[in-house]
């Protein structure tokens, strides 16, 4: 019996917590416990017996830190919540710049800021129920759109597709769109036109695309002339020229997923041929 | 994807002493997992361990009926779906074991308003079959990317009529068995989450069997991160 309460205390000691550091770029699981640089030297290994004695112990150089998506703050401690690669961000100006898990997740939580493509699903009165992908549909107010005044109400139809932006979205609150920026400009935002062709894909992989150094986005552009949305909730609109080429890009970028760069490359370099 | 995996886990091997005497039969069977298996839903996974198979799917952070709405957390369903034929009284009591223990690590006060899903469909039952479903849970729900405490597993021990103590049994050695004894463990305390019990056994037993689930959580919770470790190689 003693033995056995050992090896349960020796399994409980695996799981220590890791420093945040030292494990960037690698998969994360939920409840895992992380560790800040500025942690590391007072829990660190080795640390616990011969720290310095300081003056003041209450006054620490504190680092601020923000805790991304997949972490919680639990007290001092740094706890993840969901499976994926943790990531880094280095700060602008001074601080510790942001952590935050990588998921390959296909359900969307609206993020305030996120701009997404919603599905018109009901009109009443002076606003619209948007679909989002998210748990509850978003508000979008008429007079969100450029140029729209009471007088001057949009053109917007049951089952259009809406590029916007949230102005409101947290968990307690239904989340609000709109389809202007700040100056009152669309900014690129509004109705989609009509023909293209929408698809889902991973949050994971609209993350990528919509990374600033992507190379897909630029192959894809050599390949056809085309026009391309993504949307933050996992949606892609994109059409050109023919139906045919349409659906080669929609083809494309939903294998590009679980493609190598190798892999990818040839098969672009494959279609540039014919 | 992560692709399927195997590895074999003797116990005996790894813990070297172990608490009270132990049948030659002492370890557990071989796991296979694979994710994202389903393209509907938000999360997926198929569990094997041994014989027995699992298959799990997970819906949410989705919409809910308003009857069945809670202002402060999500609402968390869990379906069992036998084999065959419809759900009767003992997949409702199992759904409810896998629900509360769900409910113990699941974070659901980040999704208020909103309805968490999980439905498993058994594909093969020989032998620990509560265990496997626990485990298909818990792959699935990481697979939606829904937010945890921790992880969870579940292990099942039976106890033979001599005493012996056999993990993750058979149907044949359950049948057998004079108890047949089912935990669910936490990946970050190894503490007991949910434990079901079945036939007679005494307290030293209990203490006995919990050590050996305890011990052999870690098994499992390794095998957890080999897989996810594998489905993000990819990436």
């Amino acid at each position: 019996m003693a033995e056995a309460v050992a090896v349960a205390v020796e399994s409980l000691a695996g799981v220590k917590a890791r420093a945040a550091r030292t494990v960037l770029g690698q998969v994360v699981l939920p409840g895992e416990e992380l560790l800040l640089p500025e942690q590391e030297d007072a829990e660190g290994p080795g640390g616990a017996g011969e720290r310095p004695l300081r003056l003041n112990p209450g006054v620490r150089s504190r680092v601020r830190v923000v805790c991304g998506p997949g972490l919680r703050r639990c007290g001092d401690r740094l706890l993840v919540t969901k499976c994926g690669r943790l990531r880094h961000k280095e700060p602008g100006g001074g601080g510790g710049g942001v952590y935050w898990v990588d998921s390959q997740q296909k359900r969307y939580v609206p993020v305030k800021g996120d701009h997404v493509i919603g599905i018109v699903i009901a009109k009443s009165g002076d606003i619209f129920k948007v679909d989002v992908g998210g748990s509850e549909p978003a508000s979008l107010s008429y007079l969100a759109f450029e140029g729209a005044t009471k007088r001057n109400r949009p053109n917007v139809q049951v089952g259009d597709l809406i590029y916007g932006q949230f102005v409101v979205a947290n968990k307690d609150m239904e989340p609000e769109m709109v389809c202007i920026d700040s100056c009152g400009r669309a900014n690129g935002m509004g109705v989609i036109g009509q023909d293209g062709l929408l698809f889902k894909v991973t949050l994971g992989l609209i993350r990528k695309l919509l990374a600033p150094d992507c190379e897909i986005i630029q192959e894809v552009g050599k390949l056809y002339p085309l026009e391309i949305v993504f949307g933050m909730n996992g949606r892609i609109w994109v059409k050109a020229k023919t139906i045919q080429q349409t659906l080669i890009l929609a083809n494309i970028l939903e294998a590009c997923e679980h493609m190598t760069t190798d892999q990818r490359k040839q098969i672009f370099s494959r279609l540039a041929e014919r | 994807m992560a692709g399927e995996m195997q590895i074999d886990t003797p116990i005996r091997a790894e813990t070297g002493a172990e608490a009270g005497p132990r049948g030659p039969g002492c370890s557990l069977r071989h796991f296979a997992c694979e994710q994202n298996l389903l393209s509907r839903p938000d999360g997926s996974a198929s569990f094997l361990q041994g014989d027995t198979s699992v298959l799990a799917g997970v819906y949410g952070p989705a919409e809910v009926k308003v009857s069945k709405e809670i202002f402060n957390k999500a609402t968390l369903e869990v379906l069992l779906r036998p084999k065959t034929g419809l759900p009767g009284v003992a997949e409702k009591s199992r759904e409810r074991l896998i629900r509360n223990t769900c409910e113990a690590v699941v974070l659901g006060a980040l999704h208020p308003r909103t309805s968490i899903t999980v439905v498993l469909q058994v594909v093969s039952d020989a032998g620990s079959l509560l265990a496997c479903c626990l485990n298909a849970a818990c792959m699935a729900l990481v697979d939606a990317g829904v937010p945890m405490r921790a992880l969870f597993c579940g292990v099942t021990c039976a106890l033979d009529s001599d005493g012996n103590l056999v993990l993750d049994p058979t149907l044949k050695q359950e049948k057998e068995a004079r108890a047949v004894l089912t935990f669910a463990l936490d990946s970050v305390e190894r503490k007991l989450l949910m434990s079901t019990t079945k036939g007679l056994y005494s307290n030293a037993e209990l203490q006995q069997c919990l050590a050996a689930a305890q011990a052999a959580s870690q098994h499992v919770f390794h095998f957890y991160r080999e897989s996810l470790q594998r489905r993000y190689s990819k990436s």
